[in-house]
């Protein structure tokens, strides 16, 4: 293991990879563009890649400039799926020190590898950010993530160990348990998301715990959505300072942003992944400051060269200078989807799973709908079926095992735990087309 | 001597069980009996009416799903212990009961209970052995004016 | 023989792993030298400590052999508990790097620290764990032992990490996502609780999976005190090899030992972990090879070292040479912890006792649950044993002669009258980690 990197401190901005972070503009484009040459020719080791690559004549040769990104094919989530479970590998399965999943369109997750040298990188890449937002040695962290196959826990448990702090891995779930915990250990830090840190406010409360006066001073909080009203009321609720960062797993997990002290955006690692914004219709770049989608190229994975992969995700990108003294490019907070896919409690949801789900059991499709709200501080999901004779019975029972089996299909299929509501025949609207599914009434943009 | 019950899929909410009801009181169907079982989403509503063929298309043609489940009616005396009696004997007979309800009749002395039972022909003969009264579609339908 | 084994490509055998074949004279000298400086350590910074020291007279300069660790007084769970929650760190918080905790079940809680050279000590007893289970370099583990304070996910993780196996963190959970991970991706090993895996069997078989069929080699399980019975079962039903590991969260977590390709007791990873065996009721050493409580003092734990902890587990240690060449001591497993043990009618019992008796009755599952209940003064046990397919007869006197074969099994082991009672399949709780087998109702009510 690193030991503390000596540019952390005695500096009025503490930085885990001072170098890296301040690099100047045009030395770091140019470890971008040998980065991504690199990749290019790394990635024509994975079959699917090979086959475009070859196909369109291209190879690292063809990379003279980092925009020649643009002539490299897309990945999107499809080509992941397609390629279950571990088909766009670089590296030999042994190779693997470890294989994350996330949630995949249907049923099946896919699944991302990971070489012991990208375990590395995503836990400096994730120093780097914690240090940004506060984080020091001497510090204890609670990390109420959900460890698992899903990135969450996992990137920030390792960035904490590295940077030398303490970690307390409690883990998702468990409200009373999590501030008994805090109020007993004393953590100055704590990583979850930014609708669970309005739940332990509550839940402290409820406790008879004044939620200002719990330990806590520092927040880093990602995984869903959220809004700068809530980073607000977040942080008048705890008294702490609220931070955001951004990742994702097909790419690396946590790690790609995050914030700085400033909090105007979140710087990228470009050393590690060039970040394209553009227009999901035409596919063009769009002017600097502007919304588009985020296309990611990860420079260094070893496991898995991501070319291109189309988050999804809207954001806008900025080149101002941060006062932070970093020299990087910042994004803004993610703004929307693309597709539809939802975010749960910070678990991923495409309601394609849920209808998975429903189709595994006889008879519940095709009218239902999916509601999403946020009734207290956290999601809660209710889905609507419509109730007719295939599936109707005459005893409670009965039609309670129903609704049990539907909940637990839906457990297992998406991850998430939803309430099912039997509704009657033709409540739910009818669509010509495309049919809607989702009704989301919480509000999670500006 | 089994009778038909119709059930109904309701949410629960208020003003759902009206529908249902005036929708068949509009056709000039009686109603002989109901039972409502609900949790806090959605309920089951039971009933017995005279013309079932008829309230189910009605009830069916207005949306609703409607099954059709045989049931048992018995009538014990309308005084305490008078339902302990006749479940006594169907646990003795060992006779699983679904699910089961009552209702008095205006006139007499007698209450009349409701059972589904996953073996009703069975049933039927444990209780008529006993010396119980089972009471058939067309008795019932005598009891109400 | 040594030299052929360090070939990792071959399985178990791993660089971690050399302490294992250590020479006694060799292991003797490192344990001593650990054990002067953990006593100096414990006395420097822990008052507790300390102050037990002082009364007996005694300074770490007392400690001039092995021998001497008799004198040294015992920590208990309850220190741990009256401590809580740094009392008996001897890091400072600057440190730590992690804590772990265990809730409090039975009053208040515990918590444990870890220095960085802790947490690498425990990846290393983690990765020797694995090795010794026949895993290497190259292996797909599926570690499916719960993550967050209770230390097995973590351990594991960090284990399977360290030893170059390729970890798929899933936790516990999700049986039917488990299951496919195994077939999708041809995991060769899993870790979890072996009631659990039980589950997963038992699942696998319902979605119509052969488990015997995948590529899934071994099962490395713990965290539990579970029977050769069930040993059999598992590695019938899976195919694989089923090996038992032992730890505790107060020492480090799992990886204090561990059983090898001879499935013979348990190798202590003795240079980490000194193991002493007394009779728990005088706290006198007893030799090896009798039975009695375990004790374990950490030799080389920073941030908070055990002396002399009492495990409130009973075994023996063996010190005849293992098969497997490894010259660490072996302990026989636990099959009794006495904390899980009950008196009943003034006999004391233990939960593996029961499915021991289970087991010999063939084709019974270990889906089982203790039942203890008071009438009129009189302590009532009752057996609920889930019927399975295999014993499923749809006569009366089928399904009664079954029920007696296992009251009469169970009774000839305990020696007491238990009612037994069948029950449907799927009717006793599942556990996604540690089972839950005794339900104690005597005072209720």
């Amino acid at each position: 293991m690193m030991s503390v990197n000596s540019t952390m401190t005695n500096q009025a901005h503490p930085m885990w990879d001072r170098a890296a972070e301040t690099m100047p503009r045009a030395e770091r484009e140019a470890l971008q563009l040998e980065r991504l040459r690199a990749q290019v020719e790394r990635a024509r080791r994975v079959p699917f890649y090979r086959d475009i690559l070859n196909h369109r004549e291209l190879g690292p040769h063809s990379i003279r400039s980092l925009d020649d990104v643009r002539r490299l094919p897309f990945t999107t989530k499809d080509d992941m799926r397609r390629q279950h479970p571990l088909g766009l590998l670089a590296v030999p399965r042994k190779e693997l020190a470890r294989i994350h999943g996330s949630s995949g369109t249907t049923g099946k997750p896919t699944f991302v590898g990971y070489t012991a040298n990208d375990l590395q990188t995503w836990s400096d890449l994730c120093a780097r950010f914690l240090v940004a937002g506060g984080l020091r040695p001497e510090h204890t962290a609670q990390v109420a993530f959900g460890y698992g196959l899903f990135t969450g826990g996992f990137g920030l448990h390792y960035g904490i160990e590295k940077v030398g702090a303490a970690v307390i891995p409690v883990a998702a779930g468990n409200t009373r348990r999590q501030l008994e915990i805090m109020r007993d250990l004393d953590p100055e830090v704590l990583i979850c998301t930014p609708s669970y840190a309005l739940t332990i406010a509550d839940t402290a409360r409820e406790m008879g715990l004044e939620p200002r006066a719990l330990p806590i001073r520092i927040g880093h909080f990602g995984g869903e959505p959220w809004t700068e009203d809530m980073r607000r009321e977040i942080e008048e609720q705890l008294d702490i300072q609220a931070f955001n960062n951004y990742g994702l797993s097909e790419i690396i997990g946590p790690g790609v942003s995050g914030e700085c002290q400033a909090r105007t955006g979140m710087h990228i690692q470009e050393d590690h992944f060039l970040v394209e914004c553009l227009d999901p219709e035409t596919l063009e770049p769009v002017p600097e400051g502007e919304p588009g989608e985020l296309v990611i190229t990860a420079l260094t994975r070893e496991a898995m060269p991501m070319i291109r992969y189309r988050t999804r995700d809207i954001a806008r990108l900025y080149r101002d200078p941060c006062p932070c003294g970093r020299t990087t490019m910042r994004m803004s907070r993610v703004t929307g989807r693309t597709d539809d896919m939802l975010i749960i409690r910070g678990v991923n949801v495409f309601p394609s799973q849920i209808e998975e789900a429903l189709l595994r059991v006889e008879g519940t499709t095709p009218h239902y709908l999916i509601e999403v709200s946020r009734p207290g501080t956290l999601d809660e999901v209710h889905v609507k079926v419509e109730i007719h004779p295939e599936i109707f019975s005459d005893r409670m029972d009965r039609m309670q095992a129903l609704c049990e089996r539907i909940s637990r299909e839906i457990q297992t299929v998406a991850g998430i735990r939803a309430h099912v509501d039997l509704v009657e025949p033709r409540s739910i609207e009818r669509f010509v087309g495309k049919a809607k599914r989702v009704l989301d009434k919480r509000g999670l943009t500006d | 001597m089994k009778l038909q019950q119709l059930s109904l899929f309701l949410e629960n909410r208020p003003g759902r069980l009206e529908a249902p009801l005036s929708a068949i009181a509009a056709e000039g169907i009686n109603i002989l009996t109901l039972s409502l079982a609900d949790t806090a989403q959605f309920g089951i509503l039971r009933l017995i009416v005279r013309d079932w063929e008829k309230a189910k298309r009605v009830l069916e043609q207005a949306g609703w799903v409607v099954n059709l489940t045989e049931v048992v009616a018995v009538d014990v005396l309308d005084r305490p212990g008078g339902l302990a009696e006749a479940l006594r004997i169907l646990e003795d007979a060992d006779l699983n009961i679904e699910y089961m309800y009552a209702f008095s009749l205006r006139r007499g002395d007698k209450a009349i209970l409701i059972f589904r039972f996953e073996d009703p022909d069975r049933a039927i003969q444990v209780l008529t052995e006993k010396g119980l009264h089972v009471v058939d579609g067309e008795e019932l339908m005598s009891f109400v004016p | 023989m040594l030299k052929e084994l360090w070939n990792d490509a071959e399985g178990g055998f791993h660089p971690a792993s050399a302490p294992d074949f250590l020479p006694q004279t060799a292991l003797k000298e490192v344990q001593l030298r650990r054990l002067r400086a953990v006593v100096a350590r414990a006395y420097a910074k822990v008052q507790l400590f300390r102050e037990r020291m002082d009364e007996r007279g005694l300074t770490p300069e007392s400690i001039q052999s092995l021998q001497d660790i008799r004198h040294l007084p015992f920590t208990v769970k309850t220190d741990l508990r009256d401590t809580y929650p740094f009392g008996l760190f001897a890091s400072p918080m600057s440190d730590v790097v992690r804590l772990h905790a265990s809730s409090g079940t039975t009053g208040k809680p515990i918590v444990v620290a870890y220095t960085r050279e802790d947490v690498e000590v425990w990846s290393e007893v983690m990765a020797r764990t694995f090795a010794s289970c026949g895993l290497h370099r190259g292996d797909i583990l599926q570690n499916a032992f719960g993550y967050g304070l209770f230390t097995g996910g973590l351990g594991a993780h960090y284990g399977g990490e360290a030893l170059g196996a390729t970890v798929i963190p899933i936790s516990g959970g999700n049986t039917d996502r488990q299951i496919m991970l195994i077939r999708d991706f041809n995991v060769t090993s899993l870790c979890c609780t072996p009631s659990y895996f039980t589950h997963m069997v038992e699942r696998a078989r319902e979605l119509g999976i052969d488990l015997r069929e995948l590529p899934l080699r071994v099962g490395i399980f713990g965290a539990e005190p579970w029977t050769d019975g069930m040993r059999h079962h598992i590695e019938a039903e899976a195919g694989i090899k089923a090996y038992d590991i032992y730890g505790l969260s107060e020492i480090i977590g799992p990886g204090v030992a561990a059983e090898c390709s001879a499935q013979d007791g348990l190798h202590v990873f003795e240079d980490h972990f000194y193991p002493e065996i007394i009779d728990p009721d005088t706290g006198e050493p007893l030799p090896d090879g009798e039975e009695g409580e375990l004790v374990i003092t950490t030799l080389s734990k920073k941030a908070m070292p055990m002396i002399r902890y009492r495990t409130r587990d009973i075994t023996s240690l063996i010190t005849e040479p293992c098969s497997c060449g490894r010259t660490i001591r072996r302990m026989r497993r636990i099959g009794r912890r006495s904390d899980d043990m009950f008196i009943i009618r003034g006999v004391n019992v233990f939960p593996s006792q029961v499915e021991a008796a289970l087991m010999a009755v063939e084709g019974t599952l270990p889906h089982y649950q203790i039942i203890l209940t008071r009438k009129g003064g009189m302590d009532r046990m009752a057996v609920e044993v889930e019927v399975t397919p295999e014993v499923f007869s749809d006569s009366i006197r089928g399904l009664e002669d079954i029920r007696a074969r296992l009251a009469q099994s169970i009774e000839r082991i305990l020696g007491i009258r238990v009612e037994l009672r069948l029950v449907e399949p799927h009717t006793i709780a599942r556990s996604e980690g540690k089972a839950k087998r005794v339900i104690d109702r005597r005072n209720e009510g």
